[in-house]
């Protein structure tokens, strides 16, 4: 029997940078807040710290700050008629298991996402007709605007630290930026990182083939700073040690060094780690949630928390999870297109070259997340005409490296053997001497691609684990060869001495290896409960005391990583629980 | 080359027989054998010798496999002089190797290549299984095991494995122990010297990778474009 404790305001769910902000924000407008959080509790002194924080087999290899997949994972297939099998070891994403989440691993790439992506059926049927958008692409608008969310990407740049340039001010288009980005009110906090050659070679290639290349935007702070919660950061240091470590010098915009640490301070805030949520409780007309049940996970105990709200933080495939594990809204079923938990689950998709030039030190192990260069020209650029080419969507492309470490990292010409004296001299010549191109593409959602409870597997706690269905689509085949044609363009202008190129794939998505942790949707956003899970305050429908906040309330997933948003939103969230749900609870939006 | 004769699996094998024949046990053969090591095969910094997995046949396979794959030359020392036996042979006795992290609930099927690992094995059991099943196939079409061929043979069993063209009877899918046994070797070579393997950072130093280094705040544009002068450093140097 799970021991009943005493109510609190707020209870949130897991405690990374979604979590982090509503547990600050929330707790600073005199609400007692309890977070819990599976995870262990970690710091940057104790934990990230150098020499032992630069350990490539355990923390990219063995994945010490994710999720433990012998407790609880997801089964995963291609399509509904193959048989969904467990995803027994961590591979495509890393979803992190400590205090400050994923938000500890990023490597901080920050994008604001557009009307480009909050109005994505209305601009493609305006501009295209209703019929180049494919009868089973379910894709649809988010019922958000770029204008509502600029303040609180703002906010979140300015907390996290982003290093970039700003391409557009106002209005004004600024040399250096991205010429495509919609409008800000400001630059970013702090100026970009010193570009690596690769990224300075990418550039000069982008710009004489007519494209727009600017710095990469991210949370590595390129200077020392102090953010405007009073939060301390050391300036990047370019260790090479950035996605998939804690950062050792605090330079990376982390949630454990700057919102959890002053909500922590607050007497309104407790955090209870160690704490798995097994399931969100409903009162008797399931019109509201009454509180979470959880294991400590130490012990075995149980523990039923009630609390006034809930908020669901965890990460994006968890929070679809727990919502589906607790009965809350439809199911969603892909044959007969009914129900909306569990729907419109999308990733990415990408397509990459490595350019080998003879001579020539790129220094691999000296980058950052945001030591990259990047053209936006067939993403946000809304004049990119996608008509000729059949497809929604796009993708961006960047020059540069980003934790090149080498376990993982030892490009060779194609065509050198495996093994044995070749190898190792091709090794040798090509390691520090060849850079790389990559594109990341958007993905589109599609009927087809969704979550579900899975019929047969079930986790350390007795209950089944989430099923994943997904696979590319045609839309994805085809900007994937645009994207490569790009790329490889590129590529060859530089006139490498080797070029192994960019092919866009045509094989089944895989559970391995490593491909982004940008898992988007299951819970989506929307105007209405027939086609969303929550309303544009990422308030549940169903009940209106809770709230499910990350990517898995995207409607689908763009060319750029996730977390602008996703820590955007969780602001924009924060000022409607604090300024007009708490006066008046019930829901934000009539249904 | 070398005939591959008598070695230490046949002294130990020997010694233990022996060891039994006059009323001892097992684990007296272990100082026999420390000695018995021909010192020249120990370099400087070795770390500790011995086997915490692998058993005679296994220990074996591992050493031939790793000096195959990397063969002493001009950019290196070979593989049991890197330590990546010992790196290979600690990752299967430790949690890793054990399974740790990794979902071991049933049923069991073999799926799609999509679908990732889905064998009823922890790494340990797999290399076990694995490396049984290679020399299965070694005796088969070169009547010795993986370990006394010769090299132009093991070259043809690696390029059977790692293409699938070899397939075992009964035992564990090609592909998958292949994946395995490469990724393993990897990372007996390039990861940090404390997982016994890497030893004097001699990995590293094939690629010029300055291993832990702390910062490189000032060095992106004084090396852009330069060779970085890496003298690499590892946990254990900064310890």
């Amino acid at each position: 029997m799970a021991t009943k404790l005493k109510e609190v305001d707020v209870v949130i769910v897991g405690l990374g940078w979604t979590g982090g902000i509503l547990a600050k924000e929330l707790t600073e407008a005199g609400l007692k807040v309890v977070a819990l959080e599976r995870g262990a509790p970690r710091s940057s002194e104790n934990d990230y710290s150098l020499p032992n924080i630069r350990d490539e087999l355990r923390y990219v290899v063995r994945h010490d700050l994710m999720q433990n997949t012998a407790r609880d994972t997801i089964t995963v297939r291609n399509n509904p008629k193959q048989q969904a099998l467990p995803m027994r070891r961590l591979g495509s994403f890393l979803p992190g298991e400590v205090v400050g989440g994923s938000g500890v691993h990023w490597s901080g790439h920050t994008w604001r996402w557009t009307d480009m992506e909050f109005k994505v059926r209305s601009n493609y049927e305006e501009r295209y007709g209703k019929k180049f958008i494919p009868d089973d692409m379910t894709i649809q608008d988010w019922g958000i605007s770029y204008a509502e969310l600029e303040p609180y990407y703002d906010k979140f740049e300015y907390t996290a630290a982003v290093s970039g340039k700003a391409g557009n001010i106002a209005g004004q288009i600024l040399a250096g930026g991205n010429p495509f980005e919609a409008p800000r009110k400001r630059d970013y906090p702090l100026p970009p990182l010193t570009p690596i050659l690769a990224s300075e070679m990418f550039t000069d290639a982008a710009r004489n083939a007519g494209y727009h290349p600017f710095p990469r935007p991210s949370a590595n702070a390129s200077q020392p700073y102090t953010n405007p919660d009073g939060a301390k950061f050391g300036g990047c240091q370019y260790c090479g040690y950035c996605q998939r470590f804690g950062c050792e010098a605090n330079a990376k915009g982390s949630p454990h060094m700057t919102v959890i640490p002053i909500a922590m301070r607050n007497p309104n805030f407790e955090l209870r780690t160690h704490s798995w949520v097994t399931r969100v409780l409903k009162d008797s007309d399931g019109k509201r949630v009454t509180g979470v049940t959880y294991t400590n996970v130490l012990n075995g105990e149980e523990f039923e928390q009630p609390a006034a709200i809930v908020l669901l933080c965890a990460y994006a495939i968890n929070n679809v999870h727990l919502m589906l594990l607790s009965g809350i809204g439809a199911p969603y079923d892909p044959v007969a297109q009914k129900g909306v938990v569990g729907r419109n689950y999308c990733y990415q998709t990408g397509a990459g070259a490595t350019l080998f030039f003879d001579g020539k030190y790129f220094n691999p192990f000296m980058n950052a997340g945001g030591s990259n260069a990047t053209i936006d020209d067939f993403s946000t650029n809304w004049a990119f005409d996608r008509a000729p080419h059949d497809f929604v969507g796009g993708y961006n492309v960047s020059g540069g490296f980003n934790t090149a470490l080498p376990i993982g990292y030892r490009p060779v010409p194609s065509g050198t053997p495996q093994w044995g004296s070749d190898r190792k001299r091709a090794t040798s010549k090509w390691y520090q001497t060849a850079m790389v191109i990559n594109a990341s593409g958007s993905v589109m959602a599609n009927r087809y691609n969704c979550y579900d409870l899975d019929p047969t597997y079930r986790n350390a706690f007795g209950q089944p684990l989430m099923r994943m269905t997904f696979d590319y689509q045609d839309n994805e085949h085809k900007m994937g060869r645009h994207a490569a044609g790009v790329v490889n363009d590129i590529a060859k202008s530089m006139n490498p001495t080797k070029l192994n190129p960019a092919a866009a794939r045509t094989d089944p998505w895989t559970v391995v290896p490593y491909q982004s942790t940008h898992n988007t949707g299951g819970t989506i956003m929307g105007t209405n409960p027939r086609d969303s899970v929550v309303n544009k305050y990422l308030q549940s429908w169903n009940c209106h005391n809770l709230f499910v906040v990350g990517a898995n309330v995207f409607p689908h997933n763009s060319s750029y990583n996730p977390t602008g948003p996703v820590g955007a939103l969780a602001y924009w969230t924060a000022d409607a629980i604090k300024n007009r749900y708490v006066k008046n609870p019930g829901p934000l939006v009539p249904a | 080359m070398k005939e591959p004769g008598l070695d230490r699996r046949d002294f130990i094998k020997g010694a233990v027989v022996g060891a039994a024949a006059a009323g001892g046990t097992a684990t007296l053969a272990a100082p026999d054998i420390a000695q018995a090591e021909p010192a020249a095969q120990a370099p400087v910094a070795a770390p500790q010798a011995g086997y915490a997995f692998l058993n005679l046949d296994e220990a074996a396979f591992v050493e031939a496999l790793v000096d195959h794959m990397v063969p002493a030359d001009e950019i290196s020392p070979k593989g049991t002089d890197l330590g990546v036996n010992i790196y290979i042979d600690r990752a299967l006795a430790g949690a890793w190797g054990k399974g740790e992290r990794l979902y071991m609930q049933g049923p069991w099927k073999p799926g799609s290549p999509s679908q990732g690992y889905q064998l009823p094995l922890t790494p340990a059991q797999l290399y076990r299984a694995g490396i049984e099943a290679t020399n299965a196939h070694c005796r088969k079409a070169y009547g010795k095991s993986f370990d006394r061929i010769e090299a132009a043979q093991r070259e043809e069993v690696l390029i059977g494995l790692s293409t699938g063209k070899i397939a075992f009877d009964n035992g564990p899918p090609v592909r998958v122990f292949w994946t395995t046994l490469y990724q393993t070797v990897v990372e007996g070579i390039y990861s940090d010297p404390i997982y016994g393997g890497n030893r004097d950072k001699a990995g590293w130093a094939i690629i010029g990778f300055p291993g832990i280094i702390a910062v490189h705040r000032d060095h992106v544009e004084k090396y852009r474009g330069k060779p970085f002068p890496s003298k690499p450093l590892g946990i254990s140097d900064m310890s």
